[in-house]
C-alpha cells in the first residue's frame, strides 16, 4: 500500500490549551518521501484542480531534486501567498481530489508539500523581489485580505504603483482577524505582507473607504480601483433573545481572540470566559470559533442541523476539532435563546431535525420533527452561520449591488469600467484561494486595460 | 501614527484630546465617531467627535477616565497608534438640515455626553437654526466647555445633581420647566437617555438619541454593539449611532453594557493599585 506521509500534529491534549500551530509541517525527509510518490503525470489533472493553476508536478520535481529555490519560484509564478494556501486551502476538494494516485491509494499531499516549500523559503529568505520599473499607473485596492493582497502583488510586479486601504489597524483581513493563530500563525501573514511592502506596495491602515475617503475620491485619484472588501458582516439567527448577554457572532469571538489577542494573560481587550459554549453552524468558521473557545477554557459543543456527513467544514478541521474534545450535537436547530432575569444566556431551545432526500444541491435536505424540542443549557452561544458583504465602501457610490448586497461584477468589472471587484464581496463568503484567484484575475484585467 | 497636540485634564477625570487625523477630518460630520488605540496592544476605544478643523486636520475628542484603557490614554502625550474613522452615520438632522429650519430644537447633554452636543449645535447655528442646550452633570467640578456651548446656542441651562452650579436636579427637571420643542436630541449615559425619552414620549416631542454600546471594530464586523430598535436588531456602529429614542429598547441596552464589567473592573483596579489582592492577585479565585 502506497500511503501518503501524514503530517505530524501537536498532541491533542496539549494543543487544546494553547494557540500554537496544530499542524507541524514536514521535515526534509518526510517531504522528500512524499515528493517521491508523485508520478509526474504527462497530463497532470491536479493543475486543473487548482484555482490558480500552480504547476504542481514541476514544483514537486524540484523538491525531489533538492532544488528548493526552483520549487519556490515555480509556485510563485502562479500563487503569491503559498505559505498561507499551503495551510488553509481545501486541497482535498481541489488539486488533491484530482490526483490520479487518489484512485487506488492516497492522493499526493500537495498542500503539505506547498507549505513545506513556502516555509523553507521563509526560513532561508529565498524571496527575490522582481519588480519592473514604474509604468506611471496608479491603482487603489480596498481591503487587505487575500484578494487585495494577491491583486497588489500581481500589479506591483508589473510596475504599477499600488496603495491598499485597510479599515482596521492591522493588514490581512480575514487572515488576520478571522483564521486563528493555531491554524495560520500571524507571523506567516505578516511575512507575506512585508514582502509586498518591499515590492513598493503602500498600505494605509485605519482608512474606512466610504467614510474616511469616498469611493468617488479614489476613482478621481487613481487610474483604477479594485474593491476587495470581503464578506465581513455577521448573520444572526433571527430567533427570540438573540441580543442577550452571552450571544456572540463568530466574527466577534474570532476578532477579540485573533486581532485583539484577548487570549493572552495581559491582553487589554477582554473576551468572555464562561463555562459551556454552543457554536451554531458547521463550516470552517464554526470549527475555528469552537476550537478557539476550547483553548480559553470552555466546554464546547457544535450544534448543527444535519449530520457529520453534511458538515461543510474541511475534513481536517473537523478531525482536529474532534481530537481536541469538541462535541457535536447533531440534527438540532436553535429556536429560542433562553435567558435569566439579568438578560444572560442560560440555554437554547432546539428543534430536533431529520434528514430528507438529496436535494438539487446534491446534499441531504433536512426538516423539523413536529413538536420535538429539547433544551440545552449553556452560558455562551456563538453564531457561525455565514457572513455577508459589508456595504460601507459602496453604499453611497455609483457601484451596483444585488439584493443580497453582493457587488455585481461579471468578469470582475463593475458597472464603472475603472472599478473592479472580486472575492467574497462579489461571490459571498467563500475560500481564501478563490479570493486570491479573483485578485489575480482582476490584476490581469487591470493590466490589460492599461495596454 | 497620529500626533497628539493636546491631551489635558479639563475637569474631574475628563480630558481634551487633540490629534492630527487628516483621514478623519476630511469628510467627518457631526454625529459620527472614531475608534482610537493608544498603543499597538491597546483596546479599541470608541470616542465621539467633539470638534474638527478641515484646514489644520485637527480632530478633537473629549473623554472621561472610566477604566483601564482610558487611564492608559491619559498617559500618552506624543502619538496614538491608531485613529480610525469617521464611523457611523452623520446625524440625520445634519444631513437634512433644511427640513429643520425654523423648528424649535433642544439638545440635552449629560456628563461627557455634552462633547458631541457641541459640534451639532455649532452646525445648526451656523446653518441658521437656533438651539437650546440643557447640560446636566453630577457637580460643578465635572462641568466643561461652558464658553464654547454658550457660543453655539440660544439658551444654555445647566443642571447639577447637588445644586453646586445652576439649577439643582436632573436634565428632565429642566425639560419639564420648558418643553415647547419640536425636536429633542439627547447624548449621555444610556440611563439618562432612557429617562429623557420616557418624558419626551409623554410630552410628544420627537427625540433622537446617540447610543454608545460596547464595540470592537466599529465597522459592522462583530455585532457587539447590537441594539433592539423597534424590535429589530440594529448595529449602533453602522446603522447608528443615532436612533429614534422612542423606539430603542433601553433596558436591554443597559444590561448589555454590563457584559464585561467584571473583567474591566479587575483590570482597572490592577492598573490603579498594582497587582494587589483586589487588583487580581491571581490566586484568590480569579477565573
Amino acid at each position: 500500500m502506497d500511503e501518503k506521509v501524514i503530517m505530524r500534529n501537536l498532541d491533542p491534549e496539549e494543543r487544546s490549551h494553547t494557540f500554537e500551530e496544530v499542524a507541524l509541517g514536514y521535515n526534509d525527509e518526510e517531504a522528500l518521501k512524499e515528493a517521491n510518490r508523485c508520478l509526474q503525470c504527462m497530463n497532470p489533472r491536479c493543475v486543473k484542480g487548482c484555482p490558480v493553476n500552480i504547476e504542481i508536478p514541476r514544483f514537486i520535481k524540484a523538491i525531489k531534486e533538492h532544488n528548493m529555490e526552483e520549487a519556490y519560484n515555480i509556485i510563485l509564478e502562479s500563487s503569491s501567498l503559498p505559505a498561507i494556501c499551503g495551510r488553509v486551502c481545501p486541497q482535498e476538494k481541489q488539486c488533491e481530489k484530482m490526483c490520479i494516485k487518489g484512485v487506488k491509494s492516497d492522493a499526493i499531499a500537495i498542500g503539505s508539500l506547498e507549505r513545506y516549500v513556502a516555509d523553507y523559503a521563509l526560513e532561508h529568505k529565498l524571496h527575490a523581489i522582481n519588480v519592473k520599473p514604474k509604468n506611471g499607473k496608479k491603482v487603489a485596492i480596498i481591503g487587505s485580505g487575500p484578494s487585495g493582497l494577491t491583486c497588489a502583488g500581481e500589479l506591483a510586479k508589473e510596475g504599477v504603483e499600488v496603495t491598499i486601504y485597510e479599515s482596521l489597524h492591522k493588514a490581512g483581513g480575514v487572515l488576520t482577524y478571522g483564521i486563528p493563530e493555531f491554524r495560520l500563525p500571524k507571523r506567516i501573514v505578516e511575512n507575506e505582507i512585508n514582502q509586498l511592502k518591499e515590492m513598493g506596495v503602500e498600505i494605509i491602515l485605519n482608512a474606512v473607504i466610504g467614510k474616511s475617503i469616498t469611493l468617488e475620491e479614489l476613482e478621481n485619484t487613481y487610474d483604477d480601483v479594485y474593491i476587495a472588501t470581503g464578506a465581513g458582516l455577521p448573520k444572526f439567527l433571527g430567533i427570540p433573545n438573540e441580543n442577550a448577554n452571552g450571544v456572540f457572532s463568530a466574527n466577534e469571538i474570532l476578532t477579540r481572540i485573533n486581532l485583539m489577542k484577548s487570549y493572552e494573560d495581559d491582553a487589554k481587550t477582554p473576551v468572555k470566559k464562561g463555562n459551556k459554549a454552543i457554536v451554531v453552524g458547521g463550516g470552517n468558521v464554526a470549527m475555528d470559533a469552537a476550537r478557539s473557545l476550547k483553548r480559553i477554557g470552555y466546554d464546547v459543543s457544535i450544534v448543527y442541523r444535519r449530520t457529520m456527513e453534511e458538515l461543510p467544514a474541511r475534513k481536517m478541521e473537523i478531525e482536529h476539532a474532534v481530537g481536541e474534545g469538541i462535541k457535536f450535537d447533531l440534527l438540532k436547530n436553535p429556536k429560542e435563546i433562553l435567558i435569566d432575569d439579568n438578560y444572560n444566556v442560560k440555554g437554547v431551545k432546539v428543534a430536533l431535525m431529520e434528514l430528507t432526500d438529496v436535494d438539487e444541491s446534491g446534499r441531504r435536505g433536512v426538516k423539523e420533527i413536529p413538536n420535538a424540542y429539547e433544551e440545552i443549557s449553556c452560558d455562551t452561544i456563538v453564531v457561525a452561520l455565514g457572513t455577508m458583504p459589508n456595504p460601507i465602501a459602496t453604499e453611497n457610490s455609483d457601484i451596483i449591488t444585488d439584493d443580497k448586497g453582493l457587488i455585481i461584477a461579471p468578469e470582475g468589472v463593475t458597472n464603472n469600467e475603472h472599478v473592479f471587484a472580486g472575492g467574497d464581496a462579489v461571490t459571498g463568503a467563500a475560500t481564501v484561494i478563490l479570493a486570491m484567484e479573483a485578485g489575480k484575475k482582476a490584476a490581469k484585467q487591470i493590466l490589460d486595460s492599461f495596454n | 501614527m497620529y500626533k497628539i497636540l493636546k491631551n489635558e485634564c479639563i475637569g474631574d477625570k475628563i480630558y481634551l484630546l487633540e490629534v492630527l487625523a487628516p483621514l478623519v477630518v476630511k469628510n467627518c460630520l457631526p454625529g459620527q465617531f472614531v475608534i482610537v488605540m493608544t498603543k499597538e496592544d491597546s483596546e479599541r476605544i470608541p470616542l465621539t467627535i467633539y470638534d474638527y478643523d478641515r484646514e489644520t486636520s485637527i480632530l478633537s475628542m473629549i473623554y472621561q477616565v472610566v477604566g483601564s484603557s482610558t487611564l492608559e490614554l491619559t498617559k500618552e502625550h506624543n502619538e496614538l497608534f491608531s485613529v480610525a474613522g469617521p464611523l457611523g452615520k452623520p446625524s440625520e438632522v445634519v444631513t437634512n438640515i433644511d427640513n429643520y429650519k425654523g423648528k424649535k430644537i433642544v439638545m440635552i447633554g449629560g456628563g461627557v455626553g455634552i462633547a458631541p452636543v457641541y459640534p451639532q449645535a455649532k452646525y445648526f447655528t451656523s446653518h441658521g437654526t437656533d438651539v437650546d442646550i440643557i447640560y446636566g452633570a453630577k457637580n460643578k467640578d465635572l462641568l466643561i466647555i461652558l464658553d464654547k456651548l454658550k457660543s453655539v446656542c440660544h439658551n444654555l441651562t445647566i443642571v447639577t445633581d447637588d445644586g453646586s452650579y445652576g439649577m439643582k436636579g436632573l436634565v428632565t427637571d429642566a425639560l419639564k420647566e420648558k418643553h415647547d420643542y419640536d425636536l429633542c436630541i439627547v447624548m449621555g449615559s444610556t440611563v439618562m437617555m432612557k429617562f429623557v425619552c420616557m418624558l419626551t414620549k409623554e410630552l410628544n416631542i420627537k427625540t433622537i438619541v446617540s447610543m454608545n454600546p460596547i464595540m470592537v471594530d466599529g465597522t459592522g464586523m462583530c455585532g457587539a454593539c447590537r441594539l433592539l430598535v423597534n424590535n429589530e436588531v440594529k448595529f449602533a456602529c453602522v446603522d447608528g449611532p443615532e436612533f429614534d429614542g422612542h423606539l430603542v429598547d433601553f433596558d436591554a441596552a443597559i444590561k448589555r453594557m454590563n457584559l464585561y464589567k467584571d473583567e474591566e473592573g479587575r483590570r482597572y483596579l490592577k492598573d490603579l493599585e498594582g497587582n494587589t489582592h483586589s487588583g487580581g492577585c491571581g490566586i484568590c479565585g480569579d477565573k
